[in-house]
């Protein structure tokens, strides 16, 4: 007990941050009545008529997307709600999972909503509380996305939203500058991959760096790690399987795969490239596990297309710069399974200006205008690929519309989050921090709901 | 950013603030006049009833009602649609997970208020009267300035760690090199991580049982004081003979308020670790289930239990009160 109780200074942060939010949500994006009319004007405006008009309307939208990269997404729709006349307001949270759950249940839910786990989604959709896609959104989707991209966002049959962001998990980054000096190859095969890192660590480095810290969310990456491996190993289908709990958790299968990781991760020859041992792993900020690599105290970082973001400044990230990544090499190269993720856009009314939007969203438009102004990256088959920001985005572009790429999303955001937001993060957490895989393989399959 | 209030934008909300404080003048000006309509003289009832009918409702809705509902749905699947007995509970005394939640939140409430308090009793006795007693007293309180969070995350810098070739950046294991040791993970090692995180719930409380006890002190009559002394008391008999005697309920108080903030912490966890490592207690691991797994049947058997524990710490608080007050 403290002499100004914690209720009352909880309420005085959360009001003045409250407070906060609603003076920067409101100044942002007032749109500006056009009242200046003029063939400039309409003839901006010309690609939006078919959206009509919803002067005074409001739309809002919840997202687990922040800070610049949501002031992006505001910046590329803000001709949208200029020539459509409605407005939308955004806001972003860092607790997206437990506050949409809140909201919902206390019947003040957004009207759309930025889903990045397809489980979650599901989950709302069980329970009645979204609204089905309008044919317009359902139309362009699948004009715009592989039917595998789409299945994600079906739940019994019906189909509830247009996938929005998307990320390539399968690239392992690594230094052209370091490879070329030292005359390593790009592994094609994953031996080849494990030949390289014996190399690599006998010239003195550790190969391999990580770091899973993030928070409550710790754990995710090297969920991620072994999701990839699990993709190779069991095949596309056996990996359904084991994402819908068709294979047990602590499967002999899984075991192999899981193992088959720790040869790397659990390894103190191979990592962790300038942070110490095994267990600093558990200890490091996943926004700064593969910085080494620029300090040249580590030369293999497995992690998503988004990392191009987190290298220290003046980075450059091409296939002859500072860094770049490859695909992390399965055992039979000619197979390229690709695991990845991205965001769903769900809706929680179905007021005409909030479909408008959705369809919006849903177009090959608002991907491109999205991707001329910084790093971004869809699955959307509209996305003109000379927009890409860098290279990596090419390539990660180039991978999700190839049509004979086959596309598997993150396991962890597909199962029930006690599993997958919950019991798996830990589980690896603590794998990493030294328990057994089988125990902790066992401590997963036990924390299954049951139903 | 864009930091202008905007009046005219804010008008529903400003209108709807308007219109809460409106409609709360009413009613009070609605039990005035039916107080001033109830004859007083002849029976209390109907003015009790008056008076206390708006603090009732307000029970019933805010609390009554969701502890009902907790209680209910601990019972309950995940989801709430179907009844599952006592799972919930069996979950939470058998799996090995649930059980390491709770002998931490044992191992908090075990040592969090002694230690409290017994710092606070310390430092109190030792600044007593010293010449800087105030400027002591001030640095000791300095840290419940801070909120848990802000103290979780500065102590999460104290206990940073970095490979022993490189620089370390964290205070602790800054000491350690000094003295030529190796670089440790604090906050990965159970079950030595839940004490580093009590130190910084000690660190936080100390200040409040240091002001309090030492103001219990002051209240010592002088009398008593000096009569032991004539009696030729040493200064070990003094405090334990006399001093501690003396200052029983503030004592107390300072245990229980200490025993029931620590039973529902949360923020140092969450912050710290996230309730990794083996670490979680209580209230993180029912946040955690309830709202971040959709567990909700879980999250309130913990609710629950948590409530069962702090039940009986609060009932002697009242009776002491009780007592203190006749």
């Amino acid at each position: 007990m403290s002499l100004l109780s914690r209720p009352a200074r909880l309420a005085l942060v959360a009001g003045t941050a409250g407070l906060a939010l609603v003076a920067t949500g409101c100044g942002s994006s007032e749109p500006t009545p056009s009242a200046d009319g003029g063939a400039s004007a309409s003839a901006e405006c010309a690609p939006y008529e078919q959206y009509g008009k919803h002067d005074g309307k409001k739309v809002s939208v919840y997202s687990p997307i922040r800070d610049t990269e949501a002031d992006l997404f505001q910046q590329t729709w803000a001709q949208f709600e200029k020539c459509t006349g409605m407005k939308i307001n955004y806001e972003g949270t860092g607790e997206f999972e437990a506050q949409i759950q809140v909201r919902a249940d206390g019947g003040n839910p957004p009207d759309l909503a930025f889903f990045p786990q397809p489980g979650l989604l599901e989950r709302f959709a069980k329970a009645g509380k979204l609204k089905a896609a309008p044919d317009k959104v359902k139309q362009l989707a699948e004009q715009n996305w592989t039917p595998d991209w789409l299945k994600y966002s079906t739940v019994d049959g019906t189909f509830y939203g247009a996938p929005l962001g998307a990320s390539v998990k399968s690239f392992v980054w690594y230094s052209p500058k370091m490879f070329a000096e030292k005359g390593w190859k790009v592994p094609q095969t994953w031996d080849e991959l494990m030949t390289l890192s014996e190399t690599i660590a006998g010239s003195g480095i550790k190969p391999w760096c990580a770091g899973i810290e993030s928070g409550d969310a710790t754990g995710w990456p090297a969920t991620d790690w072994i999701e990839d491996i699990l993709l190779r190993e069991l095949g596309p289908e056996g990996y359904d399987d084991w994402v819908a709990h068709k294979i047990p958790f602590n499967d002999p299968k899984v075991l192999a795969a899981v193992d088959k990781v720790g040869a790397i991760l659990k390894n103190d020859k191979f990592v962790n490239g300038g942070y110490g041992p095994v267990k600093s792993i558990a200890s490091t900020a996943f926004q700064e596990g593969g910085v080494p690599i620029t300090e040249g105290k580590c030369a293999l970082h497995r992690q998503a297309s988004f990392y191009a973001n987190f290298w220290p400044e003046g980075t450059t990230v091409a296939e002859d710069g500072d860094v770049f990544a490859f695909y992390l090499p399965g055992n039979d190269p000619a197979k390229k399974p690709v695991l990845g993720a991205g965001e769903f856009v769900a809706a929680f009314a179905d007021r005409p200006e909030v479909q408008a939007f959705q369809a919006y969203l849903a177009t090959g438009d608002f991907a491109n205008a999205r991707m001329k102004l910084a790093t971004y990256v869809s699955a959307n088959k509209g996305v003109d690929i000379n927009n890409a920001q860098n290279p990596i985005d090419k390539l990660s572009i180039q991978m999700l519309q190839d049509p004979n790429t086959v596309f598997r999303f993150d396991g962890s955001d597909l199962m029930p989050a006690a599993v997958g937001a919950g019991t798996f993060w830990k589980g690896m957490t603590d794998w990493i921090n030294g328990k057994d895989t089988k125990a902790v393989l066992d401590f997963i399959e036990s924390s299954w709901p049951k139903s | 950013m864009n930091l202008d209030f905007d009046f005219a934008a804010e008008q529903p909300k400003l209108l709807q603030l308007l219109l809460g404080v409106v409609a709360f003048c009413a009613v009070v000006a609605l039990l005035l006049l039916l107080l001033d309509r109830v004859p007083m003289r002849r029976r209390p009832w109907p003015v009790v009833t008056i008076l206390l009918a708006p603090a009732l409702l307000l029970l019933t809705i805010g609390l009554i009602v969701p502890a009902v509902r907790t209680t209910l749905l601990s019972f309950m699947s995940g989801d709430g649609a179907s009844w599952v007995g006592l799972d919930n509970y069996i979950w939470m005394f058998t799996q090995p997970e649930a059980v390491t939640v709770l002998r931490n939140t044992l191992i908090w409430v075990a040592l969090v208020p002694v230690v409290v308090t017994a710092v606070g009793l310390l430092y109190a006795v030792l600044v007593d009267r010293s010449r800087f007693e105030s400027l002591a007293k001030s640095l000791v309180f300095l840290p419940m300035a801070i909120s848990f969070v802000g103290a979780g995350i500065i102590w999460k810098f104290v206990y940073a760690y970095r490979p022993e070739e490189s620089d370390q950046i964290g205070l602790l294991n800054q000491i350690v090199v000094a003295f030529g040791g190796t670089p440790q993970q604090w906050l990965l090692e159970p079950p030595l991580n839940t004490l580093f995180l009590i130190v910084v719930m000690v660190w936080i409380q100390a200040g409040f049982a240091t002001v309090v006890l030492s103001a219990a002190i002051k209240g010592i009559p002088a009398e008593i004081v000096e009569a032991a002394r004539l009696d030729g008391a040493s200064p070990v008999q003094m405090f334990f003979r006399v001093t501690l005697p003396s200052i029983r309920s503030a004592v107390l108080v300072v245990l229980v308020t200490q025993s029931i903030g620590t039973l529902k912490l949360f923020d140092i966890v969450r912050t710290m670790t996230g309730g990794q490592f083996d670490t979680s207690v209580i209230a993180n691991e029912m946040y955690n289930q309830a709202f971040r797994y959709g567990e909700t049947g879980k999250g309130a058997a913990l609710a629950v239990f948590l409530f069962v524990l702090v039940t009986p710490i609060v009932v002697y608080q009242i009776r002491q009160q009780r007592e203190a007050a006749r």
